[in-house]
């Protein structure tokens, strides 16, 4: 090759480069939609379909209707809002079973033994106020919702159901700047949010899969959905009347996740347009035929891939939790245990975002496990609001059978509805889990977008909250 | 092309299928030297892969979905007397190159410049599976059409015009169900006839460009053709140029693309086969 030639070749990039901005971006799609709208024209004169096959034409039919502009994102709200009522309903009766077991019974009766044997008041403080109780209100209070909300979710899934929900939101993602399939990767992290930052892996464009790994935090995880359905249910619920309750809290539930994919479409958006700017890829989603569900593999597979899973990571966190909270709450000085000197500490800045002390040092403490959130919360706040009547002693949780109690003994501590609220909102928008953090920055490779994924929902969270409160409490006329 | 093999000794013998049934040799993983180059494209679960193994012999299991590492399986087979290497490239939907697979298949077409390239379609969805053909039709005109899964396609009750889908296109269809090795006679005898040049390929090329879009494709090929006067695809090169495709343009720099598939045979193997896993 001579040099004449490569300077001509360069030329003609540069002529390209040129072209490019005068064309503008639609052009990726603009190409893709003349193919397309070839396809179809040659495919429709070359098929004809005498005699169509029902389930054939029951797909297209359906894939028409989840997937139309005007009932797509309504027929989704009102499925998702379904299984939460559902769930929302249905875990109430054996929550409190299970309480009333674990806690109430056999809690107990373990101390009696304890104390039978000989053993120093230290040692069942740690394992029976701390580890046991710890992973017995993990139980009662998450195993219910899981094992009914699992089941539907895998059961929509197994339906074919999902990937019509990606489709539906893969516009509002491309809008947003992101790749389509951030769509399919936040599906994953409604369950898991490690596994979603993993199933990024199917977004080839790196500026791309730094957007839905960031963003995917947003997509509400296993940990959460309990604390969101049972504060909805004892601070939102409890705003309506109780014929209403079930189905006003389920509406509170699809709220704070409708929000959470608000916020992934706004901060891919802000992303795109700022620090990660680039071209949108596109890409073909494939609709795959519709198959009815199996409900034996499917009760199978959702309760030992999903609900044992996640029960067991609970429990794992939530035993070494309990005992630091044990821990923490006698261990004292200066009058008072470790616990409550931390709380008081952070008490200003918990006000000043419509929550508490007492929340916040659950968050810190929770930060391997979502899960164990609400065990702290509860845990701490009966530990500062010095109860009587409630329990028997400091540092020990509590036989709250269900969930009025746990409003009564929340209202105690000093709670709100805001505070319900803003710990639903907060809930939504902190720190991913350790987990997750540790796999974001194994799929980047880059501490810098890690401590970005990491801070940016957190920062979001406190302004959230912090507005929330200022509104709420200008309005309510107080504070 | 290669008179000293099985000539047919009237017009009726090229088309009688007792003729062409002797003339399939499977030829396995032996590819020692050969006249052709095929390649298989399609999107994922047509049955590219069967068809793969109908033709060489092979018993090649693929799988490719999103995050698998993704290669091309290669074998041979000689038909009347020609030598033909396979390469069974992996199913995409697109190759717009957004993805590995996507960029192994497009690399292979583009640079690998195989003399036929067999489009294998899912029958029972035709207009999703055009979408790759129409792009594989940009990139090189030398295709034939394999409406594969006719099987099914008869089951749920699709009748295809095939004829009219060839005349659409520009280019041969094959009806095959290559589950039950049916077709695989008349599939050979069409790449055998765009292979040696016999049938002609005028694939239809038809985009309606808004004319902005269109000013600036024009201008490109312009110098395009100016550059490369033997570019077999000038359009489809400018319509990547465009769109800041990296690797076209590091392509052109280096020289790799310009020539039709025909001096690529010629020149030998070792051209034949590069470009693809970059």
């Amino acid at each position: 090759m001579n040099r004449s030639t490569t300077t001509d070749v360069d030329r003609l990039l540069q002529r390209a480069r040129d072209l490019r901005w005068q064309v503008g971006g639609s052009l990726h799609d603009h190409m893709a939609e003349a193919i397309y709208a070839e396809a179809a024209r040659v495919a429709d004169r070359a098929v004809t379909r005498p005699g169509q096959q029902p389930r054939f034409d029951w797909d297209r039919t359906l894939d028409r209707i989840v997937t139309s502009r005007l009932w797509g994102f309504p027929l989704m709200l009102l499925l998702f809002a379904s299984v939460f009522w559902i769930t929302i309903v249905g875990a109430n009766f054996p929550s409190r079973w299970l309480a009333s077991l674990l806690v109430d019974t056999l809690h107990p009766a373990l101390k009696q033994l304890a104390a039978g044997l000989g053993s120093p008041g230290w040692l069942s403080g740690l394992l029976l106020d701390g580890a046991y109780l710890a992973t017995a209100w993990v139980v009662s209070v998450m195993l219910p919702p899981m094992a009914i909300f699992f089941p539907l979710f895998t059961m929509l899934e197994d339906f074919g159901y999902l990937p019509r929900v990606a489709f539906n939101l893969d516009r509002l993602f491309q809008r947003a700047g992101a790749h389509g399939k951030q769509s399919l990767s936040m599906m994953m992290g409604f369950g898991c949010n490690a596994a979603g930052v993993v199933a990024t892996r199917i977004i080839d464009s790196p500026r791309e899969r730094l957007i839905a790994m960031i963003t995917n935090n947003f997509a509400l995880c296993n940990g959460r959905w309990p604390t969101q359905i049972l504060i909805a249910s004892i601070f939102i619920g409890a705003t309506a009347p109780p014929v209403l309750a079930g189905l006003v809290s389920a509406a509170a539930v699809v709220g704070v996740a409708l929000f959470g994919v608000v916020l992934s479409l706004v901060t891919s958006w802000g992303l795109s347009r700022t620090v990660l700017r680039g071209a949108v890829s596109t890409f073909s989603l494939e609709l795959p035929p519709y198959r009815p569900p199996r409900l034996l593999q499917t009760l199978y597979t959702s309760l030992i891939d999903r609900t044992l899973y996640v029960l067991w990571r609970a429990i794992v966190f939530a035993a070494p939790a309990g005992v630091v909270i044990w821990l923490v709450a006698n261990v004292s000085f200066g009058g008072s245990s470790l616990a409550e000197h931390i709380i008081r500490w952070l008490d200003p800045v918990g006000f000043l975002i419509g929550l508490n002390g007492v929340i916040l040092l659950a968050y810190i403490i929770a930060i391997p496990a979502n899960e164990i959130v609400i065990p702290t919360v509860l845990m701490l706040t009966v530990l500062t609001a010095r109860l009587t009547g409630v329990g028997e002693g400091t540092g020990v949780m509590f036989e709250l059978e269900d969930a009025n109690h746990t409003r009564t003994l929340l209202l105690a501590g000093g709670w709100t509805v805001l505070t319900g609220v803003n710990l639903m909102l907060f809930s939504l928008l902190h720190n991913p889990c350790s987990t997750t953090i540790y796999t974001i920055y194994r799929e980047s490779g880059s501490v810098k977008w890690t401590v970005v994924a990491a801070l940016l929902p957190l920062a979001m969270g406190l302004v959230a909250t912090f507005f929330v409160a200022q509104v709420w409490r200008l309005v309510a006329g107080f504070g | 092309m290669n008179p000293t093999s099985t000539p047919p000794t009237s017009p009726a013998c090229a088309t009688c299928p007792v003729h062409n049934l002797a003339g399939l040799k499977r030829l396995g993983v032996d590819m020692a030297d050969w006249d052709y180059v095929v390649a298989l494209a399609g999107n994922p679960n047509v049955g590219k892969s069967t068809v793969f193994n109908n033709l060489t012999g092979l018993r090649q299991h693929t799988g490719n979905w999103p995050g698998k590492t993704v290669t091309r399986a290669e074998g041979g087979f000689e038909y009347a007397g020609r030598r033909h290497k396979l390469v069974d490239l992996p199913g995409t939907y697109s190759l717009l190159a957004t993805s590995t697979d996507e960029e192994v298949a497009r690399d292979f077409l583009l640079f690998g410049r195989p003399d036929v390239t067999i489009a294998v379609v899912d029958a029972t969805r035709l207009e999703r599976n055009l979408n790759l053909v129409l792009q594989v039709l940009e990139i090189t005109e030398r295709v034939v059409v394999c409406l594969n899964l006719l099987d099914q396609a008869r089951r749920l009750g699709i009748e295809i015009d095939d004829r009219r889908l060839a005349r659409d296109l520009g280019v041969p269809v094959v009806r095959t169900a290559a589950r039950y090795g049916e077709g695989t006679q008349a599939l050979l005898q069409a790449v055998d006839e765009v292979a040696t040049g016999r049938a002609a390929c005028r694939p239809r090329r038809v985009f309606e460009e808004p004319p902005v879009l269109k000013q600036a494709l024009n201008s490109l090929v312009t110098e395009l053709t100016r550059l490369h006067p033997d570019l077999p695809n000038p359009r489809w090169v400018a319509w990547r140029l465009l769109d800041g495709d990296q690797r076209i343009a590091e392509a052109l720099r280096d020289g790799e693309l310009p020539g039709p598939s025909a001096t690529a045979r010629q020149a030998g193997a070792a051209a034949a086969v590069r470009g693809s896993n970059s």
